[in-house]
């Protein structure tokens, strides 16, 4: 089973929104509704790039009670495997997009008594549609928002103009830094953490975190990555006598769709276990980009996320 | 289509049975001749017309005498009943699941009209027309959960997911087949299903989460379980073990036609979208094992299943006091022809 049931959208709006970002607008095709969903919940957009289908994953950010239409924002990154090249160049208002239905990897817990988010560049995506739910809903939160400069900062005086006092706004060219320490120091019990961003930030504000000595359970980040880049391998499928070659710029799971195969994913980030193959042997050295498997498990280099992971060395068999 | 209500009971005399047009409905359950486990999960997508599968929401000749069991189970016991404050978003999305279902599916006995959160609900076998702003708890007579599955057959229960796990913080379960809302509700999905035999080794469990964590939007699932109950009896809790345990050494090789029936769960699971919860919602159907016997295919073949259960599930399923008499009843239907594949009746 693959990705999930479909739907097909019309991209009624495209808006630039800061330096790099921008704003689409999607519309059922039909004119119908689309379904509800939850803040945090991300579709996976398919888009049909030459002899290529590239798939990736954006958060929803519009109000999850907003039937008419989605809204994602896209980031051109320079390393793009073309995925935000595609919606930043290559499409048009009007044009129309197979998207997947909503998944959420990201839900806010609702036993919280308060919800901090922390959000790093366009990691404020899936904190707006969390915000707009929560906030119809009567919850307390508290939105943290690093930008590196004002022009990067999509969607901040949006967020002020919303919430007003309950977001707060660090830009890094007028030397304001996001003060971690103190906003995890001081918060109620029963706060729940968000974290969304780069990495790097990720790792900073969980482990901070954690030192202050935050139970687990109110730890939570959105780990998607990218499929990184990296060295060119062959992959066999064991079951089906099929050999596939896995370029650099492209996922095992890509070659694996390119080669025909309906092959299981959800978030295509490494996150949500969906695309986990076993491995039947391997000639060379997996590199785990994923946020699923435990140390154990890679250890054991019996599984791998074929979304994001891959092989450095020569041949990957695998049990499909 | 010509949804005719009965008149019965399912306790003191017991006047529950099946039309023959609901006996060639029964979710029959085992697709082969031998016992074997499986999770046997599949997608709740629409079955054959006139099969218990053709609606998301199965509505059927007992619905209002079933109606009328749960609200005299939750008279005596509103424990049967309870959500924790989080899921109050959970219920609201049971609400619009189960309203636009049913009205969709049975639009002559319920109708549903929503104009924006202002909702008119007309339940006509059960003579209610509700006018509700949605979201609103103030504006409707019992809390949203509550309020709906008094109204649809099946327990439900409502699973928070947090941490990697779902959590029962929320459900109405009065026709159980013994366990227990107030014993699990705030246990997550390991917990409760501790006591089951065989399984946890195979690692059915540890899969069926994680595939349960990954449930879509948009795409629910199904799956049949089953057991047996002496007597029509909706409700077996263990709270009321007093009441139907005993009934269990009543049977004799005499009335196993009448007594024993076979209790069909069907299962399903959907995604919310505004909580991102799941609903598990277990339908219980009941067959008299003399009117199962109507189909040749099933009398066979449950007869070659239930000789072939392992010892432990016959304990586990709580079948052991009666479970040589069904065998040895059954045995009479059982001519050692083979049987057809799939479930259906031949
Ligand atoms: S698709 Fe989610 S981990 Fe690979």
């Amino acid at each position: 089973m693959s990705g999930g049931a479909e739907l097909r959208v019309k991209i009624a709006e495209i808006e630039p929104v800061a330096t790099d970002v921008r704003r689409f607008r999607f519309v059922a095709a039909d004119g119908g509704a689309l379904p509800l969903f939850s803040g945090g919940a991300h579709v996976v957009v398919g888009m049909e790039a030459g002899d290529r289908r590239i798939r990736n994953a954006y958060s929803l950010m519009g109000s999850p009670f907003d039937e008419s239409s989605y809204q994602v924002s896209v980031l051109k990154t320079r390393d793009s495997r073309g995925g935000s090249v595609f919606l930043h160049e290559r499409v048009a208002v009007g044009d129309t997009l197979v998207i997947s239905h909503p998944v959420n990897l990201f839900p806010v817990d609702r036993r919280a008594r308060k919800h901090l988010f922390i959000a790093g560049g366009i990691g404020i995506t899936p904190f707006l549609a969390m915000a707009e739910q929560l906030s119809e809903e009567g919850a307390r939160f508290e939105l943290h928002y690093a930008m590196r400069a004002r022009d990067c900062g999509a969607y901040a005086e949006e967020a002020a103009r919303l919430y007003g006092g309950r977001v707060h706004l660090y830009c890094s060219a007028e030397g304001r830094r996001l003060p971690v320490d103190a906003l995890l120091a001081n918060q109620p019990l029963g706060t729940h953490l968000y974290v969304c961003g780069p990495e790097r930030m990720i790792e900073g504000v969980i482990g901070a975190a954690r030192d202050a000595g935050w139970p687990e359970e109110n730890l939570h980040a959105e780990r998607f990555q990218a499929p990184p880049a990296g060295e060119p391998f062959r992959a066999r499928l064991a079951r089906s006598g099929i050999s596939i070659d896995v370029g650099p710029h492209q996922s095992l799971l890509e070659a694996l769709e390119a080669a025909g195969i309906d092959a299981p994913y959800l978030c295509r980030g490494g996150a949500c276990g969906q695309c986990e193959t076993a491995i039947v042997s391997c000639d060379g050295t997996l590199v785990h980009n994923d946020h699923y498997l435990t140390p154990e498990e890679r250890a054991g280099a019996a599984k791998i996320m074929t979304c994001v992971s891959r092989l450095a060395g020569r041949e990957l068999v695998l049990d499909l | 289509m010509g949804l005719v209500f009965k008149t019965e009971t399912f306790r003191d005399d017991f006047t529950f049975s099946n039309s023959p047009a609901s006996i060639r409905r029964f979710p029959f359950p085992f697709d082969r001749d031998a016992y074997a486990y499986s999770v046997n999960i599949e997608p709740h997508t629409k079955g054959a017309p006139g099969s218990v599968f053709e609606f998301p929401i199965d509505v059927d000749e007992h619905y209002v005498a079933e109606m009328h069991d749960r609200a005299l189970v939750l008279k005596a016991d509103p424990l049967r009943c309870q959500s924790l404050p989080h899921m109050i978003t959970a219920e609201w999305d049971l609400v619009e699941l189960l309203m636009t279902s049913m009205a969709e599916a049975y639009p002559e006995h319920f109708t549903l009209t929503r104009d924006g959160d202002a909702w008119h609900w007309i339940n006509r076998p059960l003579g209610i027309d509700d006018r509700f702003t949605f979201g609103d708890t103030a504006t409707l007579p019992l809390p949203p959960m509550e309020y709906i599955t008094r109204q649809c057959q099946g327990d439900f229960s409502l699973l928070d997911q947090r941490d990697n796990n779902l959590w029962m913080d929320a459900g109405i379960v009065t026709t159980q087949a013994d366990w227990s809302l107030d014993f699990d509700i705030g246990m997550n999905f390991m917990e409760w299903h501790g006591p089951v035999p065989l399984a946890h080794e195979a690692g059915v469990f540890d899969r069926a989460l994680k595939f349960l964590l990954n449930l879509q939007l948009g795409r629910p699932v199904r799956r049949l379980n089953w057991t047996m109950t002496i007597n029509p009896r909706l409700d077996t809790s263990p709270e009321n073990y007093h009441k139907w345990g005993t009934d269990r050494t009543t049977v004799t090789t005499e009335n196993v036609g009448d007594k024993v029936h076979l209790r069909v769960e069907l299962q399903a699971l959907w995604r919310l979208p505004r909580s991102n919860a799941i609903v598990f919602s277990i339908r219980c159907y009941l067959i008299k094992l003399s009117e199962l016997v109507t189909s040749p295919k099933w009398a066979r073949r449950l007869h070659r299943v239930l000789k072939s259960l392992p010892p432990e599930l016959i304990d586990y399923k709580g079948l052991t006091r009666y479970h040589p008499q069904t065998v040895e009843w059954l045995s009479k239907f059982d001519d050692g022809a083979p049987t057809s594949p799939g479930i259906g009746p031949d």
